[in-house]
C-alpha cells in the first residue's frame, strides 16, 4: 500500500496544493503587503512607518471621490455599449455565419494580438481633429465646425469600449453557441413568434454569457487608466490615473495602496450586489 | 549594501585556499563576471548603459551606434545599450526597490533629468557611486555653466549627457507665432488646441517666468501664483492635456496649434515638417540637463572610462549631430560648424549667449517639496 492509498483523504488537498501555493505567493502575499503599506505614514524621503493610519482611506475618498465616480460611470457605460454592440454581432456569428464562424471569431480576437498601448494610440489617429471621423461628424453637423472628439469623455469611453469588447463578445459567443437549436424549434411549435422565442428562450439561455461578459468588461475597465491618459484630459482622469501618479510621481505609496484597496472593495461590493440580483447560478451557467 | 568581489579577487581567494565562500559572495562574483565589477575594482568587459530612446547617434544603414562601436574599438569594452528610460518617474519606480535594498540594478550608467526630483533623490539617498575622475581627464571639457549644479555642486556623482531648453512650439499652418505663456494660456483662438508638459520644472517654470518670478529660487507665493494660473487654463479648457514628448505627433498633424515643447524634439521634427516653429518665450525659458550617473553596484572604472570617451569633443560632435540637443562638451560647436554646418549653426542646438542668458535652471529644492508635488499632481488631474 502506498502512502496515498492509506491516506485517501489527503488527495484533494494535494491536488489543491499547486493552486494554493500559486495564490499565496502571487495574490495573498502581495495583497497583504499592499494592505500593510496602505496603513503607513511618512514620505519617501524620510521613510514610511506602520501605524494603522486609517486616515489614508478617508483622505483618499474625500480627495478623489470624483475620480472614483467617473471610473464607475465610464466603465458602466462602456460595458453597456459593449454588450449592445457585441450581442447582435455574436448572435449572427453563432447562428448565421455557418462555416465562417471561426474566421469571424478570429477577427474579434485579432485586435488582442496587438498590444493594448498600440491599439489605444491608434484611436488617437482615428479620432484626430483632422481625421475622417471628426470630419464626417462635422459635415453632418453632429459636431460644430470646431468640435472635436479627442480630449473628451466620448473618446475615453469609446476607447475603453473598444479595448474590452472581445472580453464581452467571447463569453457571449460561448453561451449562444451552446443553445440547442431544437429548443427554438420547440418554441416555434408552441406558436411563439420570433420575438417571443428570442425573449423567452435565447436571451435567458445566454444570460450566463451576459453575466460573465459584463464582469470581464466592467472590472478591468473600472481600473483602466491608459484610455483616460491618452484620449482624455485631466478632466477625464479615472481612479487608475490617480493610483499611477501616486505610485510613480508622488511616491506616496500608502495613499496609492489605500486607493487600490478602496477600488477593490467597491468592485467587490458591486459584484456581490450583482450576484444577488442575477443569482450566482448564472455566473456558473 | 552587499559586498561584491571582482573576478580577480575571487581567483586570489581561491588560490589562497579560501575554502569557505559564502553563497551570496559566490553569486555576486558570478554576477560580476557578466559585466559590472564592484564599486571599485577594474574595468569590466561590458558597459551596461541605460538611456532614453533616440538619444545617441544611430546609423540607419548599419543599424548600429557608431560612437559605441568606436568606444569598443578603442577600449575593448563592449556596450550593452538599453533604450529603456521613457520617463524619469517610471524608471525610478522600477529601480528604487532593488537600490533601496542595496542590490545592483545591473547597469553601469543611467541617464536622469535634473528638472525632475529623481536625480537629486538618487544622490541624496546614496544610491550612486562616485565617479573616478582620474579616469576622466576630459572632465576639463565640461562647460562652465554645468560645473556646479545645486544637486551635485562638485560634480562628484554626475556628468551631463545633453541639455535642452523648454519653450513654446507652434505649427505655422494653424497659428501665427506664439511667443508668450499669456498668449498660449489666454488667446481664445488657441482654446483646446494647446498642450503643456507634465514635468514640474517645465510648465510651472515657464509660467513663473511669465509672472515675473524666478524659477531658480521658488517661493511659496511664486509657486501658488503659477499653479493657480495653470489650473485656470485647464478649467477653461484652454489646455487640452499634459504630455511627455507625445505632443510631437498631434502638433505636427495640426490637432494642436501650439505646445510647451523641448528644443531638440522640434529640431528632429523639422526635417519632416517645416511648418513647426520653436522659440523661447519672450520672458525667458527653462534649461534642463540629462545627467549620467553610476547607480549603486555599477562598475565605476568602466563607466568612468566611457564618460571620458564621450567628453572628447570629436565624439560629442557625432552624438550631437544626431540628437540635436545642446551638448555640454567644449569644442563641439567648432567641430560641427565645419563638419555639419546646418546643425553647427542651429540656434536650437547652439543657442547664443544672449539666449542662454534668458534661460533658467529650475530650483532643485522645489522639485522635492512634497506639498508642491501633490499640488502639481492635482493640476495634472490626479
Amino acid at each position: 500500500m502506498t502512502f496515498l492509498h492509506r491516506h485517501k483523504g489527503l488527495t484533494p488537498y494535494l491536488l489543491l496544493l499547486p493552486g494554493i501555493v500559486w495564490l499565496t505567493l502571487f495574490f495573498v502575499a502581495p495583497l497583504g503587503f499592499l494592505g500593510y503599506q496602505s496603513l503607513q505614514t511618512g514620505t519617501f524621503d524620510t521613510g514610511y512607518t506602520f501605524d494603522w493610519a486609517f486616515s489614508n482611506y478617508w483622505n483618499a475618498i474625500s480627495d478623489y471621490h470624483e475620480q472614483f465616480v467617473r471610473s464607475f460611470v465610464y466603465a458602466g457605460i462602456a460595458t453597456i455599449v459593449a454588450l449592445l454592440v457585441s450581442y447582435p454581432l455574436v448572435y449572427w456569428i453563432a447562428f448565421r455565419a455557418g462555416r465562417w464562424k471561426n474566421v469571424f471569431l478570429i477577427l474579434i480576437v485579432a485586435p488582442l494580438f496587438v498590444t493594448y498601448l498600440v491599439r489605444t494610440l491608434a484611436w488617437l489617429n482615428i479620432l484626430a481633429d483632422q481625421g475622417p471621423v471628426v470630419g464626417f461628424l462635422r459635415d453632418i453637423h453632429v459636431l460644430g465646425p470646431d468640435g472635436r472628439l479627442l480630449a473628451t469623455s466620448v473618446a475615453v469611453v469609446a476607447g475603453i469600449t473598444y479595448n474590452f469588447l472581445p472580453f464581452m463578445a467571447l463569453p457571449l459567443y460561448v453561451s449562444l453557441e451552446q443553445i440547442d437549436g431544437r429548443l427554438l424549434e420547440a418554441a416555434e411549435d408552441l406558436y411563439a413568434s420570433k420575438r417571443q422565442a428570442f425573449l423567452r428562450v435565447t436571451l435567458p439561455l445566454s444570460a450566463p454569457g451576459i453575466v460573465a461578459g459584463t464582469l470581464l468588461t466592467f472590472i478591468p475597465a473600472a481600473g483602466d487608466f491608459i484610455n483616460a491618459q491618452l484620449l482624455g484630459t485631466p478632466r477625464q482622469y479615472m481612479v487608475g490615473n490617480v493610483i499611477q501618479s501616486k505610485f510613480l510621481d508622488v511616491l506616496d505609496y500608502p495613499a496609492a495602496a489605500a486607493l487600490s484597496f478602496i477600488l477593490m472593495a467597491l468592485i467587490l461590493a458591486g459584484l456581490l450586489v450583482y450576484a444577488r440580483v442575477v443569482g450566482t447560478e448564472r455566473l456558473t451557467g | 549594501m552587499t559586498m561584491r568581489i571582482t573576478r580577480r579577487e575571487l581567483v586570489q581567494r581561491g588560490a589562497a585556499g579560501v575554502t569557505v565562500l559564502s553563497l551570496p559572495g559566490l553569486l555576486a562574483a558570478c554576477g560580476g563576471s557578466s559585466g559590472g565589477g564592484g564599486g571599485g575594482g577594474e574595468v569590466a568587459d561590458v558597459l551596461r548603459f541605460s538611456n532614453w530612446p533616440l538619444y545617441i547617434d544611430f546609423d540607419e544603414k548599419t543599424k548600429k551606434h557608431p560612437t559605441l562601436d568606436q568606444f569598443t574599438a578603442k577600449t575593448g569594452i563592449k556596450v550593452d545599450y538599453f533604450e529603456d528610460i521613457n520617463s524619469n518617474a517610471e524608471y525610478f519606480g522600477k529601480i528604487q526597490r532593488p537600490l533601496s535594498q542595496g542590490q545592483s540594478i545591473d547597469r553601469d550608467i543611467i541617464v536622469l533629468t535634473d528638472n525632475e526630483r529623481f536625480l537629486g533623490l538618487m544622490i541624496d539617498k546614496g544610491w550612486v557611486e562616485e565617479l573616478d575622475k582620474d579616469l576622466i581627464p576630459n572632465f576639463s571639457n565640461l562647460i562652465e555653466a554645468q560645473a556646479s549644479p545645486p544637486f551635485d555642486p562638485d560634480r562628484k556623482y554626475s556628468l551631463p549627457w545633453q541639455s535642452g531648453m523648454t519653450g513654446i512650439a507652434w505649427n505655422e499652418k494653424e497659428t501665427g507665432p506664439v511667443t508668450s505663456i499669456t498668449q498660449l494660456f489666454e488667446d481664445p483662438k488657441l482654446k483646446g488646441r494647446v498642450t503643456a508638459l507634465n514635468g514640474m520644472g517645465d510648465t510651472p517654470g515657464l509660467v513663473m517666468l511669465d509672472n515675473g518670478d524666478d524659477p531658480s529660487n521658488v517661493t511659496d507665493a511664486a509657486w501658488n501664483a503659477a499653479v493657480d494660473r495653470i489650473q485656470k487654463a485647464v478649467d477653461s479648457g484652454q489646455i487640452r492635456r499634459f504630455t511627455g514628448n507625445d505632443y510631437a505627433q498631434p502638433l505636427s498633424q495640426g490637432d494642436l496649434a501650439a505646445a510647451i515643447a523641448w528644443s531638440g524634439d522640434i529640431y528632429q521634427l523639422l526635417s519632416s515638417n517645416p511648418n513647426l516653429k520653436w522659440a523661447l518665450p519672450t520672458k525667458g525659458g527653462i534649461i534642463w540637463t540629462d545627467n549620467m550617473i553610476i547607480p549603486t553596484g555599477g562598475s565605476v572604472p568602466t563607466a568612468s572610462t566611457y564618460m571620458n570617451f564621450v567628453y572628447d569633443p570629436k565624439i560629442a560632435a557625432q552624438i550631437t549631430a544626431y540628437v540635436a540637443y545642446v551638448p555640454p562638451v567644449k569644442g563641439t560647436k567648432e567641430i560641427l560648424v565645419k563638419s555639419d554646418p546646418k546643425i553647427g549653426s542651429s540656434p536650437l542646438v547652439f543657442p547664443s549667449d544672449e539666449v542662454l542668458a534668458s534661460t533658467h535652471q529650475y530650483d532643485s529644492a522645489a522639485l522635492n517639496n512634497q506639498t508642491y508635488i501633490e499640488q502639481w499632481q492635482k493640476v495634472l488631474g490626479a
